[in-house]
């Protein structure tokens, strides 16, 4: 009775004094967007990376050029390289490796009949390349050693590939252009959707050598290296092999830094998982002293409240209102209050949002507040205000109803 | 039978620091149900503390206040909230009535904290209103009505519970003469119809509408007498003792 009575007072003192609710609850109200706003994208990104690592595996090791390195002293840096030759000296030389596959990535387009189309990218890579990214063919086969050692015309393509090229049913054996290099649809691989930005299903694979007569020499000078240790444990050893040997090739004296990158999968989930428990954390922070703040104002538009009602005080409890029926009088108009902020910061989170991933040109997946960022800002609103109305409302409580019925 | 009230060597003191006053020095009064009593007296008299003790507001120093079989000085604060509840029907100088809220809602009030289901409080809020000849105010807000109208709605409010007394503190203290005659005219109405009516004043053509004057002085009763009022059986009823 005195719960209802009490929301029934609470939101009609909201009401008489909009504007001064409405600045009491920014604070709140910002904390509650900045969290939910975060959470909506993040909660995306984190998918994505999961989806990204947890399919290629903790064996999973990726060398590539260190791009950092071109820009050296001297007026012409020196062209950083990482051969074919490099790639086959790893292969040879550094043991523990299980499956290994160079990768050669160019640009073309691939025309069949009238149709033509701009895949993503076009890689020249080993037999062993759907081992070491777990990528499995869905129909036909994946290139095979005799494709590679014979350079042969043959393509397996990405089902966006097949769907583009509008290959129908049959996609197997029909001819299409990779550039002006005709070769044979051998093999579809099997769909596995978009990844930190970019579309794995939008690929052409050739045989390595294949490529490399596609897109010249130049282009293959800088391959980059993806293989499987044969154990998760030998990551860290094969990683040093690695470097050892390519510093060895590259004739870097000690003190120089490397010109390549050797990232393990390791350490890819700790940059990831860095990345977004910094985000998290500098969040928290926002979000604390945003609630502290917003606690402060709702204590303090409590306690003027308090003071301007007085007199209602002392007539309700005249009229025999005890101690604890003041005290939640007030701290439910306190909490009202917080929560109306929590539900307001909400709908502005989310609108934040959605403004962001249509925003920002990567593939991000639409903006998803879950149902717990929910329950949890509505929660934390609504012990912010239990917090900080618990002081106001324990005034008013204690009240003399005498002085009360005084007071002008 | 016990009287409404009855109240026996009550001292009030207050710690001012330094020193004490004795707002209240040795009161022994008793009100029998039905009665109308004026309490009158100049400012510093002790009147007011005397009716903050009658309205169950405060409690004595020492001393001993039964209202209707209670002794008051015992209770707690949250039981002296039940008892104002039950028990009081207050009705201020200065109306008091809740701002932005219309007159129905305000005489519900005590209903509210007496924690009766809303159809029930609405029903006799409204017949309360009636009472005091308010029935097409009920969803007037006080800035609606004029300061009769408003003393009214404070009156129905201290009606609606069925309280044993109605306290009245100056209760014309705001109001022009004409009105000030309606509002004493409704008070006698009360009384007649069987309320016990507490008037605290200082004015005596107010405190003439009553059937029994109390004056104070210094904290202590300095006169208790029938007014010219008082009909016979009045009269005939068992006196005040003190």
């Amino acid at each position: 009775m005195v719960v209802l009575e009490s929301l029934r007072i609470a939101l009609a003192a909201l009401r008489a004094n909009g504007m001064r609710s409405l600045l009491t609850t920014l604070g709140i109200v910002i904390g509650v967007a900045a969290v939910v706003a975060v959470v909506s994208v993040v909660q995306g990104l984190q998918h994505l990376a999961s989806d990204v690592f947890e399919g290629v595996g903790a064996a999973f090791v990726h060398v590539e050029v260190n791009q950092d390195r071109q820009r050296g002293p001297g007026l012409i840096a020196k062209q950083v390289k990482l051969t074919a030759e490099d790639a086959q000296a790893v292969r040879e030389q550094v043991s523990g490796i299980r499956y290994f596959t160079r990768i050669a990535a160019g640009s073309a387009q691939v025309k069949y009949g009238e149709r033509r189309h701009q895949p993503e990218s076009v890689m020249g890579v080993d037999e062993a390349y759907q081992e070491v990214m777990n990528h499995a063919v869905d129909r036909g086969r994946f290139l095979s050693r005799l494709d590679l050692e014979n350079h042969r015309k043959v393509a397996v393509i990405g089902p966006k590939v097949a769907d583009k090229l509008k290959l129908g049913r049959q996609p197997l054996g029909k001819e299409i252009y990779v550039g002006n290099l005709p070769v044979t649809v051998i093999g579809v691989m099997e769909a596995k959707g978009e990844a930190l930005g970019t579309d794995l299903d939008d690929r052409v694979f050739l045989p390595f050598g294949t490529a490399q007569e596609l897109f010249g020499r130049a282009a293959t000078d800088r391959v980059e290296l993806d293989l499987q240790a044969v154990a998760p444990a030998q990551v860290d050893a094969v990683r040093d092999a690695i470097r050892r040997l390519l510093r060895h090739r590259h004739q870097l004296p000690a003190g120089r830094p490397d010109d390549f990158r050797v990232i393990v999968q390791d350490e890819l989930l700790k940059q990831i998982t860095g990345f977004l428990s910094g985000v998290t954390a500098v969040v928290g922070g926002v979000v604390a002293i945003a609630l502290l703040v917003g606690g402060i104002g709702i204590m303090n538009v409590m306690l003027v409240s308090v003071t301007e009602r007085t007199r209602e005080i002392g007539v309700r409890k005249a009229v025999g209102a005890r101690r604890r029926d003041i005290l939640l009088q007030f701290l439910i108009e306190a909490v009202a209050l917080a929560l109306a902020g929590g539900i307001a910061g909400l709908a502005l989170g989310y609108g934040l949002g959605v403004l962001v991933v249509a925003v920002v040109p990567a593939h991000l997946p639409p903006a998803h507040v879950p149902l717990w960022a929910v329950g949890l800002s509505c929660g934390f609103s609504a012990a912010v205000g239990i917090f900080f109305g618990i002081y106001p409302a324990g005034k008013a409580a204690r009240l003399d109803p005498i002085e009360a019925l005084r007071f002008e | 039978m016990a009287a409404l009230i009855d109240l026996a060597a009550v001292f009030k003191i207050y710690d001012m620091g330094a020193e004490q006053v004795h707002a209240l020095n040795g009161i022994d009064l008793r009100i029998e149900s039905g009665e109308y009593v004026a309490i009158m007296g100049a400012s510093g008299s002790g009147k007011s503390t005397l009716m903050n003790l009658l309205g169950c507001l405060d409690t004595p120093t020492s001393g001993s206040y039964r209202l209707n079989g209670t002794a008051v000085e015992e209770l707690d604060d949250s039981q002296l909230a039940g008892i104002r509840n039950r028990e009081i029907g207050f009705v201020f100088q200065t109306f008091n009535l809740l701002p932005r809220t219309d007159a129905l809602h305000n005489v519900e009030l005590p209903l509210i904290y007496a924690g009766l289901p809303r159809r029930e409080r609405r029903e006799r809020a409204r017949r309360a209103l009636q009472r005091v000849g308010l029935g097409d105010r009920l969803h007037h807000n006080p800035n609606e009505l004029s300061g009769g109208q408003r003393q009214r709605v404070a009156i129905a409010r201290a009606l609606v519970n069925d309280p044993s007394l109605l306290l009245a503190d100056e209760p014309t203290g705001n109001l022009d003469s004409a009105t000030s005659i309606e509002i004493m005219e409704l008070f006698d109405q009360l009384h007649a119809a069987g309320n016990t009516v507490v008037v605290v004043t200082h004015e005596l053509d107010i405190a003439g509408y009553a059937w029994r004057r109390v004056s104070l002085r210094d904290g202590k009763v300095l006169s208790d007498t029938p007014t010219e009022r008082a009909a016979p059986a009045a009269r005939e009823a068992p006196g005040p003792t003190g």
